[in-house]
């Protein structure tokens, strides 16, 4: 049924002027109607930073995450607390992260210990957890959004395992998607992961059924403001 | 089961299909049941954002000036994926996508394939193509893979294994996946499905995906998703092939600060869905390093001159329209014998076969309006229904003894009888006569004959009353006249 794939593709350009004669013939002398598209949604959020802090709180807990809040420089005693609960001990984590967050009390290894720099698919698996930050999290959602720079780590890292701890900071928290995307814009074309609570269906009779191939389990730390 | 096709080009007229859908309980009230749980969810949620409307039509703007500029912005994204070191296919054609994908599969070498739910693949059926040439294909959507195992018909946009329940997915799961002891428990059916892809995630190199949004200012793709099958096909491969209908550019990034809002309510009840990725050509070190972008005419472009149909493609596949769809919501979406069904479908299937196939789709509506209520890019389907049955009339005008032509002189005859008060109220004298042997004793007329019969098939008439109302009104007029 497929006489020649090869041929199929040096027709491509030939499909291409095909396809642009069709759309351009088609608008011929439409333009002109064309409206700049009307922007009187909500762009600005309107919360100050602690009920923004509890907004975000709030929508995470929805998604059955857990969450923790605590200054910067407890952020590696709380870490290690939220693991060890969780009966986590074997962490991987992004090579940047800062060497105050991985206690020693738990054993950690890092992306870059791999042996082509990155680990293999089945050594992050065989991990318990990956430990992150974030860019930032939108509080209106309850979204957490990775951009997967040196803190966050490549997109299989925060993706294989079963269990994923992610800090975010006060600052990092926006309260709508407009101001998420505000941020975003210098990086946009960074991969760019949005995560809204852990991996779920509702494909069986509508029932929500949370973890089928992503992290089954969230945690998350929110570091506030040092005063 | 047999009667069910996708194939819009094979499948039966609208009412027959759906008669014959309708006497199957179990499907019906599977399709209940899950379009009121997401249409509660989605209303609860749509409630709570003061400014919707706003989003609806800041939605619909982005939408009608990519398509107003479509060509533009498709040449500023292929030039942005070749930018970012990705590669950009153009196909006229269902036949020439199926073609390209098939060559990209041969050079990589892969002999198996792993997918992410599209919408588009189902359209150009690529499944068994990629089958006939050896290819293995898995579908990793927890829904796509019932519709699969089973060999069976997507019958909804967003959900398309709706209206299988878990009795049947469990049947289903412990006879494909060798499973005995499996319950129909829908977190141990889940627990199957996650244990049996693993393996394909870790195993399988090539993957093929759809697309969401196109994004022409940075060359980005953005696939939202629920169960993060998504996100293991677009990471883990070493080649990824997204095949997309070229409707789906929109001009910024930024737009997707709207459809990002509006889509998640809409389609599935939800402030935002649990994973949506981003990604922009090839990133070294970081997913797959051999993009390519299938970009599919397959009819679309015959959409954009006019006016009002071009509206049609400022879809973004939220499926809102079919859970508010009476007609959809008794009869599935197998009934409508294409992979788009609902109302969406009744505008979409016919306009991309050039009004040769579907022609029964717009018929497939009482126009109450409940899908432009919920459309979240204001798509004003109603409004197309009407449209495309005066283009059908239109095609089929010429042809005689044709269901239309006899339509038409029945119509021409309305017409006249319309436009003269006193042919109306002689002709509601004679109907009142000659309806006589064919009202039931509920004062009902449930079946006609000849012509008439097609309209009553599908309707019941009330009887005429013993007096109309112009009657009633002129014996009015004659008693207050009386004698003085």
């Amino acid at each position: 049924m497929v006489a020649n794939p090869q041929q199929a593709r040096e027709g491509t350009t030939v499909s291409k002027e095909e396809v642009f004669a069709r759309v351009r013939s088609a608008l011929r002398g439409k333009k002109a109607s064309a409206a700049p598209a009307a922007e009187s949604y909500a762009r600005k959020g309107e919360l100050g930073a602690e009920d923004l802090l509890q907004l975000l709180e709030e929508r995470l807990r929805e998604y059955d995450a857990r969450v923790f809040r605590c200054a910067e420089d407890d952020l590696g005693q709380q870490i290690a607390e939220v693991l060890a609960s969780g009966g986590k001990s074997k962490m991987v984590h992004p090579s940047g992260l800062p060497a105050q967050w991985l206690d020693a009390r738990i054993s950690w290894t890092s992306d870059a210990d791999g042996a082509n720099g990155q680990l293999s698919f089945a050594q992050i698996e065989a991990l318990d957890g990956v430990l992150t930050a974030a860019t930032v999290a939108v509080a209106e959602s309850g979204s957490i959004v990775l951009q997967h720079g040196p803190k966050e780590g490549r997109r299989a890292l925060t993706l294989l395992p079963d269990y994923h701890l992610c800090v975010i900071f006060g600052e990092q928290i926006v309260e709508t998607l407009p101001e998420c995307f505000d941020r975003l814009r210098s990086t946009a074309t960074r991969p760019t992961t949005f995560i809204s609570g852990p991996s779920a269906t509702a494909d069986i009779e509508m029932t929500r059924i949370k973890g089928v191939h992503g992290p089954r389990f969230l945690d998350v730390i929110l570091v506030n403001h040092a005063v | 089961m047999s009667l069910i096709t996708v194939d819009p080009r094979k499948a039966e007229p609208f009412p027959i299909a759906a008669a014959e859908l309708l006497q199957d309980t179990q499907l019906r009230k599977n399709v209940a049941h899950a379009t009121d749980v997401i249409q509660r969810k989605r209303s609860a949620l749509v409630a709570e954002k003061a400014d919707w409307q706003a989003l609806r039509s800041a939605g619909a703007a982005i939408r009608r000036e990519a398509l107003l500029h479509l060509d533009s912005y498709l040449e500023q994204f292929e030039k942005q994926v070749t930018a970012a070191g990705g590669h950009v296919h153009w196909a006229s054609d269902a036949d020439e996508a199926r073609r390209i994908v098939i060559g990209l599969l041969r050079d990589a070498q892969a002999k198996e394939v792993i997918k992410i739910k599209s919408m588009t693949t189902a359209e150009i059926d690529l499944n068994h193509s990629l089958e006939a040439d050896g290819v293995r294909v898995c579908e990793t959507d927890l829904a796509e893979l019932i519709l699969q195992l089973g060999a069976d018909q997507p019958s909804h946009i967003i959900a398309p294994a709706l209206h299988k329940n878990r009795h049947q997915v469990r049947e289903l799961f412990a006879r494909e996946m060798h499973l005995p002891e499996l319950t129909d428990d829908p977190p141990a059916l889940t627990e199957a499905a996650r244990r049996y892809l693993r393996e394909k995630f870790l195993k399988v190199r090539a993957a093929i995906c759809g697309a969401n949004f196109l994004v022409a200012e940075t060359g980005s793709i953005c696939i939202v998703e629920s169960e993060g099958n998504g996100r293991m096909c677009l990471t883990l491969p070493d080649t990824l092939i997204s095949i997309a209908g070229i409707e789906k550019v929109v001009p910024r990034f930024s737009d997707l600060e709207v459809l990002l809002q509006t889509l998640p309510r809409a389609a599935t009840g939800e402030r935002m869905n649990p994973y949506n990725s981003v990604w922009t050509g090839v990133t070294p070190g970081d997913g797959p390093q051999n993009l390519h972008v299938v970009l599919l005419d397959n009819g679309r472009s015959n959409l954009l001159a006019d006016d009002m149909t071009r509206q049609t493609l400022q879809c973004i596949r939220c499926a809102a329209c079919l859970n508010a769809c009476p007609v959809y919501r008794q009869t599935g979406g197998h009934a409508y014998g294409s992979v788009y069904s609902g109302p969406i479908g009744a505008i979409l299937t016919p306009q991309l076969h050039r009004m040769e196939y579907g022609q029964s789709l717009p018929y497939a509506s009482s126009l109450c309006g409940a899908c432009y209520e919920v459309c979240p890019v204001k798509i004003n389907i109603p409004e197309l229904l009407v449209y495309l049955r005066s283009r059908i009339v239109e095609k089929n005008k010429g042809k005689l003894g044709s269901i239309f032509s006899q339509e038409r002189i029945g119509m021409k005859m309305m017409a006249r009888i319309f436009l003269n008060h006193g042919r109306f109220e002689n002709a509601q004298r004679m109907a009142r006569v000659l309806e006589k042997p064919f009202v039931g004793r509920d004062g009902w007329v449930h079946k006609l004959p000849g012509l008439a019969g097609q309209w009553t098939a599908g309707r019941d008439l009330e009887a005429l009353p013993e007096q109309t109302f112009r009657e009633w009104w002129q014996t009015r007029n004659r008693q207050e006249r009386g004698p003085r």
